[in-house]
């Protein structure tokens, strides 16, 4: 998982402090939301999310009737409080005071990181195993109890679905893609349907994914070797990864940075071990014999 | 016993163009003029990535009402981050696929969604 970083603004509006314009409450909030902070307001009315294992530099930001109160400062346990005083400040002054507020204590600017990733339907998988032996990038692992699981979000590929369209039982999620199920719309009975939803890599590529890279690998290598065409070696690949990227929708830039044929077919061998093993110890607790994982 | 107070999470999703803008800022607007006090958050994907201890907070014990995308990912986003959201008191709406003015009327009921209506503005 990627390290939390804290960055939370109050706004407030209660005893001892004047409360904001509508409109100028609006634009501080979309303003910070902007930057990546949350934001609290806090009004007579509601109620909102409390301190609880509260820590970092939190900003408190209102319209104070005692002077001097803006510029306090105080801390609890791993939490650090800056209160700000933003009467007659506009916007951008405004912002600017909580970036500095923030990073004076230490905090880093959030991250301009797309935050794609696979999320599991856990009422939906079998934990079949089928999207840790197929990702290369080491996204899934696996659970101290033999349970899939998402373990290394940044290392998925921006824009990539393409592990969504292998798993047969529509249980990956990418809550930012565009198109539903995966978005995380109701998988209908059609989606269920596993033709439906599973790309047929055998018919994409005449086999699996990693052995028809690797078989294409080795005819482009025969040529070469027989012809001395670089070229056509470089064309047989690319003809093989445009086919991917055309059925699974997989970027061109993650399939330029795919690893070699050879790292390929390492990482499909140490992923189907993984996922084997994980199936005996997930099968070992339940007391069940295994299912033959089937790699994709 | 009192009642539990009903909270409210907005997320703005603002990493990506998932969620239409009109819609989420129609949404934003209309709860800060509603008097009433919410949480709001960035981007709940980004937050669930991090594992971020505040999601646990965020999702309390229930009694809570989220604007943010489809439920089943909100679902699992909060799982991922090791919280489970409680099935009961939690309702998600959804602006990807819902006008602005029904998901404010779902949060905040009809005679508060009136008046944080700005005048001159017609749904
Ligand atoms: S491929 Fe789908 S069903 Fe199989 S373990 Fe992965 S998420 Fe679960
Ligand atoms: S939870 Fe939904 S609305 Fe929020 S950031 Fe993720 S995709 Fe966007």
């Amino acid at each position: 998982m990627i390290a939390a970083d804290v960055l939370r603004v109050i706004l407030y509006e209660g005893e001892g402090s004047r409360a904001l314009e509508d409109d100028r409450r609006y634009e501080l909030m979309r303003g910070l939301l902007e930057k990546g902070y949350a934001v609290t307001s806090t009004r007579s009315g509601g109620q909102v999310s409390g301190v609880g294992d509260g820590r970092g530099t939190w900003v408190v930001l209102g319209q104070f009737d005692q002077q001097g109160f803006g510029g306090a400062q105080g801390a609890a346990g791993d939490l650090k409080l800056e209160v700000r005083d933003i009467d007659g400040m506009e916007t951008p002054a405004v912002l600017a005071a909580v970036e500095a507020a923030h990073s004076a204590g230490g905090a880093t600017k959030p991250a301009k990181w797309k935050p794609w990733f696979p999320v599991i339907d856990y009422n939906r998988c079998t934990n079949c195993m089928q999207c840790m032996s197929f990702c290369l990038f080491d996204v899934y692992g696996v659970s101290t109890e033999g349970k899939i699981k998402v373990q290394n979000q940044n290392n998925c590929k921006t824009d990539c679905p393409a592990c969504s369209r292998v798993c047969p039982e529509v249980a990956i999620l990418f809550p930012k893609y565009r198109f539903g199920p995966i978005n995380g719309d109701e998988v209908s009975m059609d989606d269920v349907r596993r033709e439906a939803m599973k790309v047929d890599i055998s018919a994409l590529l005449g086999g699996d994914i990693y052995a028809a890279l690797r078989d294409r690998s080795e005819k482009a290598k025969s040529r070469f070797s027989k012809e001395r065409d670089e070229d056509r070696a470089l064309k047989e690949r690319n003809r093989c990864l445009e086919k991917l990227q055309k059925g699974m929708e997989i970027p061109m830039e993650v399939l330029a940075s795919l690893p070699s044929p050879e790292q390929i077919q390492a990482k499909a061998i140490e992923a189907k071990a993984r996922a084997e093993a994980a199936l005996k110890l997930a099968a070992a607790r339940s007391g069940s014999s295994p299912e033959a994982p089937s790699p994709a | 016993m009192s009642e539990p107070v009903q909270r409210i999470l907005y997320c703005h999703c603002a990493y990506a163009q998932v969620v239409p803008k009109d819609v989420k800022e129609e949404v934003l607007r209309r709860l800060a003029a509603s008097g009433v006090a919410f949480d709001a958050v960035a981007d709940l994907c980004e937050l669930s990535a991090k594992g971020d201890p505040s999601l646990a907070r965020l999702a309390g014990e229930g009694n809570v009402k989220i604007a943010a995308c489809y439920p089943r990912a909100v679902k699992w986003l909060f799982s991922a981050a090791g919280v489970t959201l409680p099935e009961q008191g939690v309702e998600i709406l959804n602006m990807r696929t819902e006008p602005a003015e029904q998901v404010v009327y779902a949060i905040l009921g009809q005679g508060f969604a009136m008046a944080a209506a700005a005048p001159k503005e017609a749904l």
